[in-house]
């Protein structure tokens, strides 16, 4: 078992000895095991969405009494490989009147901010690429970036549906932020620590949301608003702005948006599991196998409030950060720090 | 050595290389695409589209952006606070309370002015 705990920090050694005994400089080593590990990330993220699409696509059928893919493979297990090989080859087309540059580049930058919030998630002790002191405050500034890649999308398209669903998902995650900041403030105060590695240190004894539930709760409902996740998905209500920012969005274009949004949901939910249930800790298994454990029954979580919510109107959903969220997420602020410090 | 923020730095342009890479793969693969006018209009479900879009928007996204701003920019304030909470005495903690109650009464007073409704 000692071992298996182990097996990728000693790996990550065993290359970087491997490769300074072959004659290369530290630092040359350390850039060769950084492109090693951002390979690693990137095909975590892609198996990863071939997952997620097909258990979201078979959850969704079993809750609505469907039976969901069934047709490619045991269990339609292929299908997401059959459409991803579908969106590869389907034409490029950009509209005529776009913004050409801000059209094009929107996607991109998209997905590069989706891949850097994993810098600084812990997979497991001692497995964060950089353990970096300030990965709290770190994962929400970079992962509020978001919203501009998605107005980017919505003003570039000249698509009046995109443009409201951009504006929407702007104004959402805008006012979704503090709470969401706020909640996890209140985590940061019994850990002592923004560094997420400490954070899991610090719930050796007992899971956060044990000792913040409301803040959990707060936060979660947060995190599925940040994410443009239903019930919150006003942006791309299908219904009524057929899909938002990504209406002219076609081919692989639109697939990166989409790997983008599911590699936001891996991350979001990992870092719930580091703030809230323990993080990379957990009995028998090696630490880097209780993380995703973790994380995909989180995930599991957000699937089941997306397909069985009905979807909540704007002004509501507006009103409930502003009125409900945020006084709440305040009062558990300052009742956290007189708990903590009268008992101190 | 790299130092933590040189690491980001390079996964940062290890980044970019992604999703250039399934954009490169996807235009080796794909096929020619023809245009004509009718196809490469937006989509507004088959309606021709009507006036422009890009125009003066709905003055109420504005108003919560105001508001964000000022909430977020107290939010920074409150991390450091927050991380050394256990090792600062009661000044400090007696000066945050009352820190939270003026972000409060900011809240309330958007909210009295109605900056906070959607209309």
């Amino acid at each position: 078992m000692k071992g298996a705990e182990t097996f990728f920090v000693d790996l990550a050694r065993a290359i970087v000895n491997g490769l300074e005994n072959m004659g290369m400089s530290a630092l040359g080593a350390e850039i060769i095991l950084l492109i090693i590990k951002f390979a690693c990330i990137a095909g975590i993220v892609t198996v990863n969405i071939i997952i997620l699409i097909w258990l979201e696509r078979k959850i969704s059928g079993f809750i609505q009494l469907r039976l969901g893919p069934n047709r490619l493979g045991p269990w339609g297990v292929f299908q997401t490989i059959a459409d991803a090989i579908k969106l590869l080859t389907k034409e490029d087309i950009i509209p005529s009147q776009t913004d050409k540059i801000i059209f094009r580049t929107a996607p991109i930058v998209f997905i590069i901010i989706s891949l850097m919030l994993y810098v600084v998630l812990p997979f497991g002790d001692g497995m964060a690429i950089v353990d970096l002191n300030l990965g709290v405050l770190y994962f929400i500034s970079v992962g509020s970036l978001g919203t501009i890649a998605l107005l980017m999308a919505g003003w570039g398209s000249n698509n009046k549906w995109s443009l409201l669903g951009a504006m929407r998902s702007v104004a959402q995650m805008i006012s979704y932020e503090i709470p969401l900041v706020f909640s996890l403030l209140a985590v940061v105060m019994i850990a002592g620590s923004l560094n997420m590695s400490d954070i899991v240190n610090a719930q050796d004894k007992i899971w956060f949301v044990f000792l913040q539930p409301v803040a959990f709760i707060t936060y979660f409902i947060a995190a599925t608003a940040e994410l443009n996740r239903g019930p919150f998905d006003m942006p791309e209500a299908e219904q009524e702005l057929t899909a938002g920012a990504y209406t002219e969005y076609s081919g692989m274009r639109w697939a990166l948006f989409f790997l983008a949004e599911y590699t936001n949901l891996f991350a979001v939910s990992a870092l719930t599991a580091i703030m809230f249930f323990g993080g990379f800790k957990g009995p028998f298994l090696p630490s880097w196998l209780w993380l995703p454990i973790k994380a995909y029954i989180i995930m599991l979580v957000f699937f089941w409030l997306k397909w069985t919510l009905p979807r909540i109107r704007m002004d509501h959903l507006m009103a409930f950060s502003w009125k409900v969220l945020i006084p709440v997420t305040l009062a558990n602020l300052v009742v956290t720090g007189c708990v903590l410090h009268f008992l101190k | 050595m790299l130092t933590d923020y040189a690491t980001i730095g390079l996964f940062f342009l290890l980044a970019i290389s992604f999703p250039l890479a399934a954009l490169g793969l996807a235009a080796l693969v794909r096929p020619r695409s023809y245009f004509n006018r009718e196809k490469m209009m937006p989509y507004e479900c088959g309606v021709d589209t009507k006036g422009k879009t890009w125009v003066r928007f709905k003055v109420n996204y504005f108003l919560y952006a105001l508001v964000f701003l000022a909430f977020e920019v107290e939010t920074i304030f409150l991390f450091p606070w927050a991380v050394k909470f256990n090792c600062l005495g009661l000044f400090a903690f007696i000066e945050m309370i009352i820190f939270l109650i003026i972000l409060l009464v900011g809240l309330l007073y958007a909210w009295k002015e109605g900056a906070l409704e959607w209309y």
